[in-house]
């Protein structure tokens, strides 16, 4: 996934001679993941560079440079890191636009920032803090789940007059080495894709997420069950016109985070899922989420929402 | 007196200061050799604080060795040294009073054993086992003690900072004539939180210590690529507070410093500013790699710098300390720490029960539910979860 991420940001800078790329190591090191390697070598020191060590300054300067027609690019080393920045992201980057009848925007932002779990982080290397942003008004939530989807969705991202935070899952970003296309290619920003079609039950996720449902829906198939299984994609505007025609079709809905169950997306997606499809649900929506714990460290496994949880998830609301 | 300018002197032509206007010597005590220079002041100290103190350094080098080693043979999943930085750490800890409340940011491990956290208690934390305080829910490094007033490590940096003033307020609420001690690196200094710690702790006269170290780099970043100003300390002249800049390698500059920083803080509920100019010599963490961003002549440069050497010498000079003597010290610590691996090592892991403790003070109901669900879970699949399936 690091190699198609870096390649979107080539295509995009030499698309773009506005685009900047920054933040902490992003510079000479490329990034402490590396996906920004080789970006200064070929673009000089002006577009890709190391910022001093401060996220809101990062955020802040991103929305200078998109208020004034530049096409930011900012990483934040990690999501867990992306707080100092909160302030210049929820009432700035996603106000701009709002507050000013439209006279001024940052849709040139984007950020870039690795999160989840999985890499025996703790605390402060694995959070999934997107229903924090999800819940402002004004920005885009983008999460890929592979490489190939990466390289499109970031270089959609890149390029939508709105601003974007892009959450690329760390966990994967040496483990995903599937099949990235050739050249430059978007992958449109609110649509989600159904990646398995089946009758018995609609598996939700996105990002990291999407492996582990896949391996519940593998296990399900084993005892009959048939997973219809969609990556949510964008979270930020979220496409509920796919979610709920699948729900239609299967009656039953799960959704699955790394994010603590309470305040996770998947309350949201429950809710406006049980709006629009109530009369063909079959069982309770389910969520399998992190638990309403800090993220934790040596009882990482028993925290996350694995497979085998999806698993047993998916039988009891089959049998409900 | 808004905006008192009464000092200032008036000028009726344009003049701008630039970054020499300020000039901030840096004091040096110690030279390479390990003798002092010739007018130095040296700090207070005797034989028994200077043995305590190489006690110190000579251990924190094995455990950094050691553990670097452990990591890389995948013994634990993550480990930070402090090489090249042990006499800034140490010599400003022994400034202090156990009362004196420690805000570290991650690499001041020393200072926490100066204090007296036994390897035992390194141990359990680094392998995440039953007994460490944190009860397995940071990773390796991120100590912490209420017993030897060490707050524990947060991975976000900078936060510390503002915390530090205020528990350097509350002190003096509380009438202790204690100080707060902050460390912070360079690169950490250019958070919004260094600007608002700092100027929260001139304003409100808060005995506060903030103590930089600045070792040239955060993480990849240089220090040219972090600040364009006079180091960090011209910054603490600006916030109105005391500064000074040290040889961050020179162990009895850093004593001196620091030991009359907190008379000063205590005295005039005030905070100080030492800005010590040293050099990471170890990765930035296990899993950084520094070849990809600076060179090994730069290395092997400070490497001759190495400040353990160098108070070595001086204690040798002194009569204080023999090679052989310091010879065995290393030995006896490889050993304790090699020991204390083995111990650790095979300690279970905190019980299950303990991942909801400490949330809030007491778990809520829907918590209580998770983990309900979650061993009902685990019971099924107990090969899927090894390290809790055993004692549920």
């Amino acid at each position: 996934m690091l190699h198609a991420i870096n390649e979107a940001l080539v295509i995009a800078m030499e698309a773009d001679d506005k685009m900047l790329v920054f933040g902490e190591d992003v510079g000479h090191f490329g990034g402490v993941f590396r996906a920004t390697s080789g970006l200064q070598d070929k673009f000089g020191k002006s577009r890709c560079f190391n910022t001093p060590l401060t996220e809101q300054g990062i955020a802040g300067f991103a929305n200078g440079l998109a208020s004034n027609g530049m096409t930011p690019v900012a990483e934040i080393q990690f999501a867990d890191y992306i707080f100092p920045a909160f302030d210049q992201i929820v009432n700035e980057t996603a106000k701009f636009r709002y507050r000013s009848g439209n006279e001024f925007d940052v849709g040139g932002v984007t950020f870039r920032t690795p999160y989840g779990g999985g890499i025996a982080g703790g605390h402060y290397h694995s959070q999934s803090p997107e229903a924090y942003f999800t819940g402002t008004p004004g920005l885009k939530v983008v999460i890929p789940r592979n490489a190939a989807q990466a390289k499109g969705l970031l270089l959609a991202s890149i390029r939508d007059p709105n601003p974007v935070i892009f959450f690329e899952p760390k966990r994967l970003y040496r483990a995903s080495v599937g099949e990235v296309p050739e050249g430059d290619y978007e992958i449109e920003l609110g649509k989600a894709e159904v990646i398995r079609e089946g009758s018995d039950i609609t598996l939700l996720a996105w990002g990291a997420q999407m492996e582990v449902i896949e391996q519940a829906a593998d296990l399900a198939k084993k005892e009959g069950i048939s997973c219809e299984v969609i990556d949510l994609r964008t979270l930020a505007p979220w496409d509920i016109d796919t979610v709920a025609a699948s729900v239609k079709k299967t009656g039953r809905l799960l959704v699955s985070h790394e994010a603590p169950l309470t305040g996770g997306f998947a309350g949201e997606i429950a809710a406006t899922i049980q709006q629009e499809c109530f009369l063909y649900l079959e069982s309770p929506i389910s969520r399998v989420c992190g638990l309403d714990t800090p993220y934790p460290l040596i009882h990482e496994k028993e925290y996350m929402p694995d497979a085998l949880k999806n698993f047993e998830a998916i039988k009891a609301s089959i049998k409900f | 007196m808004s905006n008192a300018t009464t000092k200032n002197q008036t000028v009726h032509r344009v003049s701008f200061l630039d970054k020499d206007s300020l000039h901030i010597p840096i004091l040096k005590v110690l030279q390479a050799d390990g003798t002092t220079y010739e007018k130095a002041v040296l700090p207070l100290i005797d034989e028994k604080l200077a043995k305590r103190v190489h006690d110190t350094l000579v251990f924190t080098r094995v455990l950094d060795e050691r553990m670097l080693g452990a990591q890389r043979q995948g013994r634990i999943s993550f480990y930070m040294t402090c090489t090249g930085e042990e006499a800034a750490i140490v010599g400003s800890a022994s400034a202090l009073d156990d009362g004196d409340v420690i805000l570290a940011q991650y690499r001041e491990h020393a200072a926490l054993r100066y204090r007296g956290f036994t390897t035992e208690q390194f141990m359990n934390q680094l392998f995440s086992n039953e007994k460490d305080l944190g009860k397995g829910r940071q990773m390796p490094i991120h100590y912490g003690s209420e017993a030897l007033n060490y707050q524990t490590i947060s991975s976000p940096l900078g936060t510390q900072i503002p915390q530090a003033t205020g528990v350097a307020y509350g002190l003096k609420m509380k009438g202790q004539r204690n100080v707060a001690i902050c460390y912070f690196g360079e690169g950490a200094a250019s958070e919004g939180d260094f600007h608002a710690g700092l100027n929260m702790a001139a304003v409100l006269n808060a005995p506060t210590i903030f103590f930089c170290r600045n070792n040239g780099y955060a993480i990849s970043t240089p220090t040219e690529e972090q600040f364009a100003g006079n180091g960090i300390a011209s910054r603490g002249v600006g916030y109105g507070m005391h500064t000074i800049r040290v040889d961050g390698n020179d162990m009895l500059a850093v004593m001196a410093a620091t030991q009359q920083a907190r008379a000063f803080a205590i005295e005039n509920n005030a905070p100080v500013l030492i800005e010590a100019m040293t050099y990471r010599l170890g990765a930035h963490s296990s899993s950084d790699d520094p070849s990809g961003y600076r060179s090994k002549e730069e290395e092997a440069k400070w490497q001759q710098h190495d400040p353990v050497k160098r108070f070595k010498l001086w204690l040798l000079n002194k009569g204080w300390l023999t090679e052989a003597e310091d010879a065995a010290l290393y030995e006896k610590y490889r050993e304790e720490v090699l020991a204390a691996v083995k111990v650790a090592e095979q300690l279970p892991v905190p019980h299950l029960d303990e991942l909801i403790e400490d949330v809030l003070d007491e778990p809520t109901p829907i918590l209580k539910q998770q983990l309900k669900a979650l061993k009902q879970h685990v019971k099924k699949y107990p090969k899927s979860y090894p390290k809790s399936a055993g004692r549920l």
